[in-house]
């Protein structure tokens, strides 16, 4: 199959970046990275510079890719990373527009590479249970339900690629938050520390730049790992909590 | 040079409770002023660097990736093994250090194994206090599964992405230490040489990935926990990242790489489609748990399926070959990879492989589904159930127990796998080769430590399924923080170490001409198509068998494609920016030689065991054939540029096991 693409071109995050178009021919069994590859070797062969993105484990966990396609964070296939997005979702002679993840907590690096480690500091201000190494009882000690652990684990799921960002209008990291929030908040090991990290996580989630929520649901509808928009609505309660019980 | 493996003396159950009560402390005092490295973020990084932070020690921690949380570890599906003994079914710490020994087809060091294995009951507990959601059953309490080459149910696991949740817990260990200071994170940094002064390791250069600056980085001991070499392989189910640079600059600073020649082929992979492949995706081990391995048992048959004349469900029942339950009815379905990965093998090279290019077997879910169907049906009080009612009941705890593999097998092939059984076969997953370590983790370089993959100490000729998840962790959490006391506890008077010493100097030239010597080839090939040539070689005379000739062969084609590489390749750019196809190529010429000493290692070891299978070493029936008296040693290699490597051997010592024929039948 023959596509035309047009690719976001960007030095760096102080310089104008700008669209360019190229035709690749791809096959119908690549995966949407190993077409990108192939642009690249093209550039490559022809010594230009290939188009810079992130990837690592190609199987749609480690959340590296990070790519805008005809308009969706991670192209069009619902649940999906761009790694595991497949050509057959396509047609011959299809023009397909490759954006990085655009939001204002996200500078840009090059071309379709962003910063995402704003994400990074929203763990570290509270997404964790203070436990050391060796304090732990016996692992069944404490019985947790079934559904309840499944719940969480939903939430736990979240791979930190930032496409909900990416996806929301106002560049809200909500999703992102709510589903730490969610995952330790739903069990009783995380349960002491629930009131003081959630707050702590809004306001660094404010802080990094991240807008407010208004509701539109773009980001659950993005999300590679489907991580439903109740973690939203729980947070916002829970923070709601934590304000009325400290002063 | 002779290798002191400083495993204590003592009753094999007492040596690291007794040496762990008396070895040498560091007060808390004296923490507070020693820095320390840690190279890697995955499981063994992460919880090293974690619970370093924790005990007080100043951390620096380095990874190539933009967040710590991207690391390889994330993508490891099935499960994490541990002693529980949860089940009632006859487990316990003895079992799983003999099945570790055994599965390792006794190429492995006892103590360390047996240590993993009383860490591994820890682990369990930490990760689930971390907030760690393990798949529970209805009362609340853990659930467990089975993995291969064991008669238990082990594995902990949280459906099919119990690495990610592991390294998340770690992850968020990690970052609650940065937070707190102790720990200070280099992101999007790669380790580029170890410095070295008055032999101990000291410090290490690092490339700012986002600059390419030239970074110099001083501790008073250095961490390596940066993972395998699968991907030396070029093809693998490693993540395209994955990489022996900082394990090789380690090795031209004199540390030694162990059994180098010992990979894992995991049997279970989405086979390749095509030239473009990038990589390969594993489809965990527990689904052997539910599916069953066969082809036809006519080549006829498989050559219409391989035309697309024929299906998997037009093969009546009696006309398929479940191989596995054939030649193993002891274990069947589970045996170990290495067993399960040659004898798919051998059925595609008689004839009978399913897919276009002959090159897999089927693993179906059909009987499962019945089964599980009928049981569900059960339980809910359906009587006379229709066979439709069967299959959906039965392929909706299928899809509890592994939905995210099916659905990721769909979006790659394009099949359904609940209507047509999948197709799968072997590729590279992992390495049990790494540098060489003594008993505290140490490599033979004093200061210098290497955890989890990037060791070799544990898992021997063969790693059974679960068991990196536990090493990684059990290295992280519970044994480095202890042992690297001992190297410590003599360094408390030693001052922060100066990173602009003649030695920083030194290494830092070293790296820059390296850059140097790279960018200004400006060739014509790109690196990615070194890569790829290098793959094919190292797959074709050092994959799923070996010979002789063909090492030899191999090792002078690798030698040929290093010195093509150093005249023709081309990296656009310079290396004082961010630039993708530097860093690769500093990856692929590491892998260049690494691919050289593998060769060497499999020539030298004149026997099959494990992963490593010589097919002049073969019992009558195929299986491997070891050779104890000659060959129960670890081989570790220093490089040499002139290609004379040096092989330093330790000695396997069996007080514990008795070395016999490892027999799944």
């Amino acid at each position: 199959m023959k596509l035309n693409l047009k690719v976001w071109r960007q030095k760096n995050n102080d310089s104008k970046g700008s669209f360019e178009t190229h035709t690749v021919n791809a096959s119908e069994h690549m995966s949407f990275l190993e077409m990108m590859d192939v642009l690249n070797e093209r550039l490559i062969s022809e010594k230009k510079d290939p188009v810079a993105f992130e990837h690592d484990c190609r199987e749609g966990i480690c959340g590296a890719c990070s790519m805008v396609i005809n308009g969706r964070p991670h192209g069009p296939q619902q649940g999906t990373t761009t790694c595991q997005l497949h050509m057959r979702k396509f047609k011959d002679g299809d023009t397909i527009v490759v954006e990085p993840f655009r939001a204002k907590a996200f500078p840009i690096l090059k071309d379709l590479v962003v910063d995402r480690s704003a994400f990074d500091r929203i763990i570290q201000s509270g997404g964790y249970i203070s436990v050391n190494t060796g304090q732990a009882t016996d692992g069944n000690s404490v019985p947790i339900e079934k559904d309840l652990a499944l719940k969480a684990f939903d939430a736990a799921q979240c791979i930190g690629c930032g496409a909900c960002a990416a996806a929301c209008p106002n560049g809200s990291a909500m999703l992102f938050t709510s589903a730490k929030v969610s995952h330790l908040g739903l069990l009783p090991q995380g349960e002491v520390e629930h009131t003081k990290r959630v707050q702590s996580m809004v306001a660094q989630m404010d802080e990094e730049g991240f807008g407010f929520c208004s509701n539109i649901g773009a980001c659950e509808v993005e999300c590679p790992k489907e991580i439903s928009t109740e973690n939203i609505a729980r947070m916002n309660r829970d923070y709601f909590k934590a304000s009325l019980v400290s002063e | 040079m002779e290798l002191k493996n400083n495993v204590p003396v003592g009753e094999l159950s007492e040596k690291w409770t007794q040496y762990r009560s008396t070895m040498n402390l560091v007060a808390p005092n004296n923490k507070r002023r020693i820095e320390i490295i840690v190279v890697g973020t995955g499981l063994a990084g992460a919880s090293a660097a974690a619970t370093l932070g924790e005990l007080g020690y100043n951390v620096k921690c380095f990874s190539f990736h933009d967040s710590p949380r991207r690391a390889h570890s994330i993508a490891a599906q099935g499960g994490i093994n541990a002693a529980k003994n949860y089940q009632n079914d006859g487990d316990s710490v003895y079992r799983l250090f003999y099945d570790t020994i055994k599965g390792g087809d006794y190429r492995s060091r006892e103590a360390n194994v047996h240590r993993l294995a009383e860490a591994s009951v820890d682990i369990i507990d930490q990760c689930v206090a971390q907030g760690v959601p393990f798949a529970r059953e209805y009362g609340g309490l853990l659930a467990n599964r089975s993995f291969g080459g064991v008669q238990v149910s082990r594995t902990f696991y949280a459906k099919g992405q119990t690495g990610q949740q592991l390294l998340i817990g770690a992850y968020q260990a990690l970052s609650r230490q940065i937070a707190s200071g102790s720990v200070k994170m280099y992101n999007k940094h790669e380790m580029l040489d170890v410095v070295k002064m008055d032999g101990k390791a000291r410090g290490i250069i690092a490339r700012n990935l986002k600059t390419g600056s030239i970074e110099r980085h001083a501790a008073h001991c250095v961490v390596l926990a940066t993972g395998g070499y699968g991907n030396v392989f070029y093809l693998s189910t490693n993540a395209m990242g994955s990489n022996v640079t900082a394990a090789w600059k380690a090795v031209k600073r004199g540390a030694l790489m162990a059994n180098p020649c010992y990979t894992q082929i995991h049997p279970t992979c989405i086979p390749v489609s095509g030239d473009y492949q990038s990589k390969l995706t594993l489809m965990s081990e527990s689904l052997r748990n539910d599916g069953r391995v066969w082809v036809p048992n006519k080549i006829e048959d498989a050559e219409a399926i391989r035309e697309g004349r024929k299906n998997a469900l037009d093969i009546p029942e009696n006309e398929r070959d479940y191989y596995l339950e054939r030649r193993y009815p002891a274990f069947g379905n589970l045996v170990p990879r290495d067993v399960a990965s040659r004898a798919a093998k051998v059925a595609c090279d008689e004839g009978k492989g399913v897919s276009p290019t002959g090159l897999a077997v089927y693993l179906d879910f059909a009987s499962a589904i019945e089964r599980y169907g009928k049981g569900e049906a059960l339980s809910k009080g359906i009587k006379n159930p229709s066979s439709s009612q069967i299959i959906e009941l039965g392929e909706a705890v299928i899809a509890q127990k592994y939905g995210n593999l099916f659905e990721m097998y769909e979006k790659i092939t394009g099949e359904n796998p609940y209507k047509l059984p999948m197709k799968i076969y072997p590729a590279v997953h992992y390495t049990m080769g790494g540098l060489w370590v003594d008993y505290n983790l140490e490599t033979n370089v004093p200061g210098l430590f290497a955890l989890g993959e990037a060791n070799f100490s544990d898992h021997g000729a063969n790693r059974l399924g679960a068991s990196a998840l536990m090493q990684g962790l059990a290295d992280g959490y519970f044994v480095i923080p202890y042992t690297i006391g001992q190297f410590l506890s003599g360094e408390i008077r030693t001052p922060s170490i100066d990173p602009n010493a003649k030695e920083f100097e030194e290494a830092e030239k070293n790296v820059r001409s390296l850059l140097d010597k790279l960018i200004s080839v400006k060739g014509n090939k790109s690196v990615e198509s070194f890569h790829r040539r290098l793959g094919k070689l190292v797959w074709e005379y050092c994959g799923m068998s070996r010979n002789a000739e063909g090492l030899e062969k191999g090792r002078k084609l690798i030698r040929e494609l290093r010195e093509e590489f150093y005249q023709d390749v081309f990296i656009p750019g310079s290396a004082d920016e961010f630039n993708p196809e530097l860093e690769k190529a500093v990856r692929v010429a590491d892998f260049l030689e690494l691919g050289e000493v593998m060769m060497v290692d499999a020539l030298n070891r004149n026997e099959s065991c494990g992963g490593h299978f010589r097919e002049e070493y073969a019992t009558p029936e195929g299986e491997a054939k070891r050779n104890d008296k000659d060959y129960a040693y670890v081989a570790a290699w220093s490089w040499s540029e002139d290609g004379n490597h040096k092989l330093h051997k330790e000695e396997l010592t069996f007080e514990n096991v008795e070395l016999k024929t490892r027999s799944y039948k």
